[in-house]
């Protein structure tokens, strides 16, 4: 108790007695002032996050601390002239509310909520947009092979450098196998996994970000990014290695490919919720579509440490096609199956 | 005491007791300041944590540099994390905490909160931040503010057509706050947040307990009708700042007023003693439903 008693705020100035004061109004602040000095003493500890500090009594006398201050507030704007008195009682208020009135779920407690159905509950709500981000990507990707099927330079124009090394047309059958090979050896993966992980999920929130204007820069990225995809995969048809590649790319394709649909899917949302908001405001329908794909955008970032895992260890170290396809498949019926079903008693984990 | 421009910047919260609590919009340049702020705090970090590797990276080169090396392995992976967290995780970090404010809004005075709906009620969920808000807001963050730094640091706009429309698209989004009446950016706009002024005032002195002097200067109901709050208000303010030429000054102005011959030595005395008289008759007044805005009222 003698250690606690050092950790208070140093004691308060004594008041004068309430008696002194010639001005009624006057008489009235100095009646109350204690208890809106403990309310200030117990917010600032609030917005310290020194939960612990806070004594019980002044965690259970909060509720009524801030009402009386705001009753105080409330009637010293009817009798009192004083601004010195009613603008430190706006802020004391204004303060406390916030407080109160701040996130009530602990980080845990929203984690919970969000893995155990808020999140399945959020993609499926953005369904119609998933549609489109579906069909934009598979026309994506056809654009991308019949554009290096008419014309093979296309394929130095899609393709980025980093990708393009042995990887190009007219490379014997032998260089591409080569490339779809594992490495064997675990080394340097969990830095190359990270390095996925922190790369994919930029472009994630890029293709979120780009929503803004009515969805149509996402839409673009992901044309983009799947006539890459396309391209490749003409580069290996024409080698007989369609099989191999579909099976490398599964691997952690079917992760990352389904976190990119998503992400994209929910700047879509966003950016059609403020082009067609319906019979709401549009500030209002954007809101609405922001909070559910903020929920989506959490759940990508999830997704895509899993793919960065995944193409860095699994992609690697497992080298037979049907093991990729397994591991692959295995992962695209786990995450339908977590988004069809989870979360589909509304309200139990509430 | 607010001017025309902070007026604009007024906006009124109804608690759910039905208090109509003012609240007072950042500026755009106090937002911009704590965006500089807070960029600026990134950067040191990031350069502290990189000379901190490059001093540990030598270490482990020294200790065996003969091929690859698992603590090499840890220390990219750290690299990369911490670009990523304070990247993508600072802003949304801090904004959840009970302060709703990074380290840079909260030197400001500012901080994120709930934007009430279009029928006036108090936020989405009754004016509760949530998570979800501040991380919609903080993910627009990145094309708002991260790839226009990186584009305009790397020169991207040097690149013909494609460098011009990129300019252009950046170009909407940093001018986004100064074409709607709340300063919202993008970000604001998706999340339903604003950012509003958190000012921490303090209880000045009650001015009403020194010595009544009353006897030594008597001011009847022609000189108190005089003035109105305004004016009781600009003299709260002489009084607590206490500054003995603006004393002076006000002293002057007020004995010219009401016919009096100012004497000397004793300006706050007086002015004490004509600020609780005048406060008491006002308040009076406002008891009975009476309000004077100011002396031309």
């Amino acid at each position: 108790m003698e250690l606690a008693s050092l950790f208070r705020p140093a004691a308060m100035a004594p008041l004068p007695d309430v008696e002194a004061a010639s001005l009624r109004s006057d008489r009235f602040r100095l009646q109350r002032e204690l208890g809106w000095r403990r309310l200030e003493a117990i917010v600032s500890a609030l917005e310290r996050n020194r939960m612990r500090r806070i004594a019980d009594d002044d965690l259970l006398a909060l509720p009524v601390l801030y009402r009386q201050a705001a009753s105080s507030l409330a009637v010293a704007r009817e009798t009192s002239l004083d601004a010195g008195t009613l603008a430190y009682l706006e802020a004391l208020v204004r303060r406390a509310w916030f407080q109160l009135h701040g996130p009530r779920r602990t980080f845990p407690g929203w984690l919970r909520e969000f893995l155990l159905g808020g999140w399945a509950r959020a993609v499926r709500a953005i369904w119609l947009d998933l549609c489109i981000a579906l069909a934009v990507m598979v026309a994506g990707t056809l654009v991308g092979w019949l554009l290096v099927a008419r014309d093979s330079d296309w394929y130095y124009t899609l393709v980025p450098g980093n990708f393009a090394d042995t990887r190009r047309p007219g490379a014997t059958r032998a260089v591409l196998e080569q490339a779809l090979a594992g490495k064997g050896d675990g080394q340097g993966l969990s830095a190359f996994a990270t390095y996925l992980f922190s790369n994919n999920t930029g472009v994630a929130i890029m293709a979120f970000g780009l929503g803004f204007a009515f969805g149509v820069p996402s839409m673009l990225l992901l044309v983009y990014n799947m006539a890459v995809l396309g391209a490749m995969l003409w580069l290996f048809h024409g080698q007989g290695l369609t099989w191999e590649f579909a099976a490398w790319l599964s691997v952690h394709g079917t992760t990352e490919l389904f976190a990119v649909l998503l992400s994209g899917a929910a700047g879509l949302h966003v950016g059609r919720s403020m082009a067609f908001p319906g019979t709401a405001t549009t500030l209002d329908a954007a809101r609405q579509a922001g909070r559910i794909a903020a929920q989506v955008m959490a759940g990508v970032v999830l997704m895509l440490v899993v793919a960065g895992l995944l193409e860095s260890f699994a992609r690697q170290l497992v080298e037979p096609t049907p093991a990729r396809f397994a591991i692959g498949g295995t992962m695209l019926a786990l995450w339908l199956a977590y988004f069809i079903f989870s979360g589909r008693r509304a309200g139990a984990w509430r | 005491m607010t001017g025309a421009h902070d007026a604009k910047r007024l906006r009124v919260l109804v608690t759910p007791e039905g208090l109509a609590l003012p609240l007072t919009l950042a500026s755009r340049g106090a937002r911009f300041s704590a965006l500089m702020l807070d960029l600026t705090l990134i950067v040191t970090l990031l350069v502290v944590c990189a000379l901190m590797m490059i001093w540990i990276f030598g270490g482990v080169l020294q200790l065996d540099n003969s091929g690859r090396n698992p603590a090499m392995e840890v220390l990219s992976i750290g690299g990369i994390m911490l670009l990523f967290l304070l990247r993508y995780a600072w802003f949304t970090w801090f904004e959840l905490g009970a302060r709703g404010a990074t380290p840079g809004k909260r030197a400001l005075g500012i901080r994120v909160a709930a934007r009430p709906d279009a029928n006036g009620q108090g936020g989405g969920q009754g004016g509760r931040l949530t998570a979800e808000a501040v991380l919609a807001r903080n993910l627009m963050r990145d094309v708002e503010v991260f790839i226009p730094v990186i584009f305009l640091v790397s020169g991207g706009y040097n690149a013909g057509v494609a460098g011009a429309a990129a300019l252009l698209w950046i170009a909407v989004f940093l001018l986004f706050p100064f074409f709607n009446r709340d300063a919202l950016r993008a970000g604001d706009l998706v999340g339903g947040t604003w950012v509003v002024e958190v000012p921490r005032v303090k209880l000045p002195e009650v001015l009403s307990v020194g010595e009544n002097r009353s006897g030594t200067y008597r001011f009847g109901p022609a000189e108190l009708a005089i003035y109105g709050e305004h004016e009781l208000q600009v003299l709260e303010g002489v009084l607590r700042q206490g500054r003995p030429q603006a004393m002076r000054a006000v002293m002057e102005t007020i004995c010219g007023k009401i016919g009096w011959e100012a004497g000397a030595g004793d300006e706050r005395e007086f002015l004490e003693t004509f600020y609780s008289a005048l406060r008491a008759h006002l308040e009076r007044d406002l008891r009975f439903g009476k309000r004077k805005k100011d002396k031309h009222a």
